[in-house]
């Protein structure tokens, strides 16, 4: 049975880095339509914050979470930062003091860091915001993993889920954060939350096709 | 874009440098990016604690100094500073008796903020109290949104609750002067221009020269409605005109805040104020004090804003009481 370790997990945001600082200027251009033209910068700039980190390797997934999550805070502000840093920091407490992850234990912290999210953000399925995005990325892990899929093919149903769920925000009235004050105005517009995180699983899935795939 | 920077990513560290150049009375913490008076308040008194993204100088380091705050967290242009830097200042300030955290109602703000107060609580011993300040009355349905807006007000209640604190007062009685303030005052603004924020290098939106937005926050969000430009004197009632539908100031004095959002020289404030005043006027509501000026910015965007709180003879003493920060000074 393959296995998730913290290199990784390491891996994996080393390839989010990579997209979202490529990206960075899509990022702010889908956040200038409808929010304060920031999220490719503050994105960029807290993950190259995370990789700094990172450097020194953590020994298991509760410390790979907090470093991740409590950098990612401080180094991305806005909402983003508080989002993606609960995100994390709940992923690394529900998986503890391991250095490994069966594919079930990794769901279920993936799982635990969205429940954080959610209480964070306070925001609904349909508000458009990242849940969007990461909400059906997450039910299709799950679904395929309970399919008997192994993590490599569930990472890339989890990777096409949240890119639906990322183009799904387009036509939605915003409910949560700033774009919410544009009223009818942010429909027709992609939201750069659920963009930035329909990155993490492209990252994700790319790594574990690379690492357990065929 | 045409700015007097540096480099994009440098400019609020080169700003923090040049704020603490300027002013020998403030002390800046550049690793957390706190402004701090250089004289602290004397013990037992509670500390006042703002902050926000930059870019709407002199909000908030401005307003650190005698009589307002006694620390600014700056956040990046137009972003959420982060619970660690408002930790670090919470515990800076605390003199023993509790910090509020004065929060303008965004969703960035309002959730670093409620972080940093979880921290503060799990390190225990410094009571903390937070005032969401939520004036914009641009913002029709609060229900559907996060809620309207912390904008001009703000302004305002650090004046007011500064004094409150400088005075001695508990932490529950600041508390309910910000509570008091936060209820009876409301904002609305337009831009002429859009801002152009330095690391996007290029405006955040585009306004026709012959068009106007009003209701707009003060991030270079697009506001409710896109209208032909018109004169100052509709400008104004477009502005005044929804403050009074949702603030009744009944016989009660008025203070009044005409306030630029970066862009717009002064003697357009003055011509706008000159039409609020007579509008307000009209209404039969006596304006008791007044400020005109730029106070809560939005970088280089064209335009104003009008806030209007309802005070009394308490509101009124709070607010002639002696301050002395860099960008309010009177009565020392």
């Amino acid at each position: 049975m393959a296995t998730i370790t913290i290199d990784h997990l390491v891996s994996w945001l080393e390839a989010f880095r990579g997209k979202v600082a490529d990206q960075a200027s899509y990022l702010t251009e889908l956040d200038s339509a409808i929010g304060d033209a920031d999220h490719g910068t503050n994105m960029a700039r807290g993950m190259t914050a995370v990789m700094g980190k990172l450097s020194d390797k953590p020994e298991a997934v509760d410390a790979y979470g907090k470093t991740v999550g409590m950098t990612l805070v401080s180094s991305v502000g806005g909402t983003s930062g508080p989002l993606y840093g609960t995100f994390f920091l709940r992923l690394g407490a529900a998986a503890g003091a391991v250095a490994e992850l069966e594919a079930g234990e990794f769901a279920a912290a993936l799982r635990a860091g969205f429940e954080g999210l959610l209480a964070r953000g306070k925001a609904e399925p349909g508000d458009k915001t990242m849940v969007d995005a990461m909400g059906p990325a997450l039910d299709a892990l799950d679904a395929a993993l309970a399919d008997g899929a192994d993590l490599a093919h569930a990472a890339a149903s989890a990777r096409d889920a949240a890119a639906a769920g990322r183009d799904a925000t387009e036509p939605l009235v915003a409910r949560k954060g700033r774009a919410s004050y544009l009223g009818e105005r942010s429909a027709g517009h992609i939201d750069p939350g659920a963009a930035s995180t329909a990155m993490l699983f492209e990252a994700l899935a790319e790594v574990l096709e690379g690492a357990l795939g065929a | 874009m045409k700015k007097l920077i540096n480099a994009p990513e440098n400019v609020l560290a080169d700003a923090l440098r040049g704020i603490e150049l300027a002013h020998p009375e403030l002390r800046v913490d550049h690793t957390n990016r706190v402004i701090y008076r250089a004289t602290p308040k004397d013990h037992g008194t509670v500390g006042l604690i703002s902050g926000g993204g930059s870019g709407h100088e002199p909000l908030h380091g401005g307003f650190v100094g005698f009589g307002m705050l006694d620390a600014a967290c700056a956040g990046e242009v137009f972003t959420s500073p982060t619970p660690d830097q408002m930790q670090a200042a919470t515990t800076e300030v605390d003199r023993g008796a509790g910090v509020l955290h004065i929060v303008k109602n965004y969703t960035g703000d309002v959730m670093n903020f409620e972080m940093a107060a979880e921290l503060a609580a799990m390190e225990g011993g410094i009571e903390v109290r937070s005032i969401v300040v939520n004036d914009d009355v641009a913002v029709e349905d609060s229900l559907y949104t996060a809620g309207r807006r912390g904008v001009g007000l703000t302004v305002l209640l650090e004046k007011i609750v500064g004094a409150a604190a400088e005075q001695g007062r508990s932490l529950d009685e600041v508390a309910a002067v910000a509570d008091l303030v936060n209820e009876a005052g409301r904002s609305m603004g337009m831009a002429l221009t859009s801002c152009t924020v330095p690391s996007a290098g290029k405006p955040t939106f585009d306004l026709p020269d012959d068009e106007m937005e009003i209701g707009i926050g003060i991030h270079g969000e697009p506001g409710r409605r896109r209208v032909p430009l018109a004169s100052a004197k509709e400008i104004a009632e477009q502005l005044v005109e929804p403050i009074l539908a949702d603030l009744d100031l009944g016989s009660a004095p008025g203070i009044v805040m005409l306030n630029g959002m970066g862009g717009t020289p002064l003697i357009e404030l003055y011509v706008m104020y000159g039409e609020v005043a007579a509008i307000l006027e009209k209404h039969g509501i006596t304006v008791a004090r007044s400020l005109v000026g730029n106070y809560i910015t939005s970088l280089d965007m064209a335009g104003c804003s009008v806030t209007v709180l309802r005070a009394n003879d308490e509101l009124l003493s709070l607010w002639d009481a002696p301050v002395e920060t860099p960008g309010l000074r009177w009565g020392q």
